[in-house]
């Protein structure tokens, strides 16, 4: 384990991916690379694309990192695919759109089904993206599954969040939906190519005019990802970003918030593992029967199992 | 606690136009719970190999129509040896003669399927093959 995570350190591909596959299937080491991985992490400039199914996120994202390639650094990639909620199985097809990276030793591409996460962003994508971090890449770009709650939760992980428009989806409906406003720090109307796309850029410039003065306006840009055209603008708009967040009050209430969020996630997470140990010894069929005849309560059961759990662990 | 998925990358190699075939096989995978990377047409060795290298793939499937399959299964694994990564198993089906069968295994092919193998039979195989494999990286 210890040479495996120095390796990966070193920037070993296969090292790297092994690294993904235990924190991602949970397995018992996972606490222990995470522990080691962390300390290196925080110097990657973590972007998140997401937008509906269909929007362009793979398209522009095998872009994108042809440009950031250009400007010599290096890009690890996330791309997240919806699993089957049935079989657990899934068609991983983002990188297909990337393919022509595959062979450059200074990109990293790595596809992840949702698997348990119900529509959301998993905690493994985060994991897999401090991974990429502190195995020396300089951008890790996530691209997500585009629907539900994984648009919202990729703010608590990217740095930079990349809201993919596309005219004629309906999306002047979609940009109203809570929350998703908010959490894009620059726009982008793909398909540019089609008729709408200076409608909707104009339609989203007014939004942003109703949200007021704000530290960061977010730029609309158009693109045409599948030409290569208006990708440069992107990119650079996503540096001058990270600068603004490296210099600004509001970059480090942000990074603030998240290193508060990276807590509490992993304090939830282990009282939770906790009280389900603590609940498995508790019950019993009696304890059942007692609840059932109402001779006690659910509230008095918990109340007790809580009282447990805090007089073990204060010995 | 989300348990180890069998992750298989199906590739096309070659120049040969269509992945009607690869594509029914990924959904067939995929509908036995296993993570198919699907990387689309006309893909090299090197790309194929660097892709089952950073996915962590188990196992490399390869769909060749074009009849070149001597040189893509031998390069394929060829080019495993060389990153050290020869573990992740090679499987094939499309338009294989039966005669130049013996020869692909000899290469180090794990199986290869005829046209018409019911893809029942190709699930089967990886799932006794990879868990084997796993047991091998544990032991
Ligand atoms: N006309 C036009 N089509 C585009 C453009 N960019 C991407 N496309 C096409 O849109 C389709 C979807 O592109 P993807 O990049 O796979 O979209 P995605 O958002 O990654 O899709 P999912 O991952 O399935 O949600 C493909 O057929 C692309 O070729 C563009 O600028 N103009
Ligand atoms: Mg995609």
């Amino acid at each position: 384990m210890e040479k495996l995570i120095a390796r990966a350190l070193e920037g070993d591909h296969r090292s790297i991916a092994r690294l993904i596959s235990l924190v991602e299937s949970e397995s018992p080491q996972a606490e222990i690379i995470m522990r080691k991985i962390y300390p290196h992490s925080g110097k990657a400039h973590i972007i998140g694309l997401t937008g509906s199914p269909g929007a362009g996120k793979s398209t522009l994202a095998d872009k994108i990192i042809a440009h950031f390639k250009s400007l010599g650094k290096t890009v690890g990639v996330i791309a997240v695919d919806p699993s089957s909620p049935f079989t657990g199985g899934a068609i991983l097809g983002d990188r297909l759109r990337m393919q022509q990276h595959a062979v450059d030793p200074d990109v990293f591409i790595r596809s992840m089904g949702t698997r348990g996460s119900l529509g959301g962003l998993s905690r493994s994508t985060q994991e897999a993206a401090l991974i990429l971090d502190a195995c020396g890449k300089d951008v890790v770009l996530i691209e997500t599954v585009g629907v539900g709650q994984s648009e919202v939760d990729i703010v608590k992980i990217a740095d930079t969040v990349g809201l993919i428009l596309v005219p004629g989806m309906g999306d002047d409906i979609q940009i109203m939906k809570a929350g998703i406003m908010e959490i894009a720090d620059i726009f982008i109307v793909n398909k540019a190519d089609r008729d709408g796309a200076d409608r909707v850029a104009t339609e989203v410039n007014m939004m942003l005019d109703l949200l007021g003065m704000r530290p960061w306006r977010p730029p609309v840009l158009k693109t045409i990802a599948e030409r290569n055209e208006g990708v440069e603008e992107v990119v650079s708009e996503m540096t001058r970003h990270a600068d603004f967040l490296r210099r600004s009050e509001e970059g480090r209430r942000r990074r603030w918030q998240r290193l508060g969020m990276e807590v509490e996630e992993i304090l939830r997470r282990e009282i939770a593992a906790m009280v389900e140990v603590a609940w498995e010894k508790e019950k019993s069929p009696e304890l059942f029967e007692l609840l059932a005849a109402r001779k006690t309560t659910p509230y008095e059961v918990a109340e007790r199992i809580l009282g447990t759990i805090l007089t073990e662990t204060c010995d | 606690m989300s348990e180890r998925k069998v992750r298989v990358i199906v590739a096309k190699p070659g120049l040969d136009g269509h992945d009607r075939g690869a594509k029914v096989v990924a959904r067939a995978l995929r509908d036995a719970g296993m993570e198919v990377i699907y990387t689309g047409l006309r893909q090299t060795p090197e790309q194929i190999v660097q892709t089952a290298i950073q996915e962590d793939a188990d196992a490399i499937g390869i769909s060749i129509l074009s009849g070149a399959h001597e040189y893509y299964f031998g390069r394929i694994i060829e080019l495993l040896k060389e990153r050290k990564a020869s573990d992740i198993l090679v499987f094939g089906g499309g338009v294989i003669p039966e005669d130049d069968v013996p020869k692909l295994k000899a290469m180090g092919a794990g199986a290869i399927f005829g046209p018409g193998t019911p893809t029942s039979v190709c699930i089967d195989w990886l799932n006794s093959a990879v868990r084997e494999k796993w047991a091998r990286e544990t032991a």
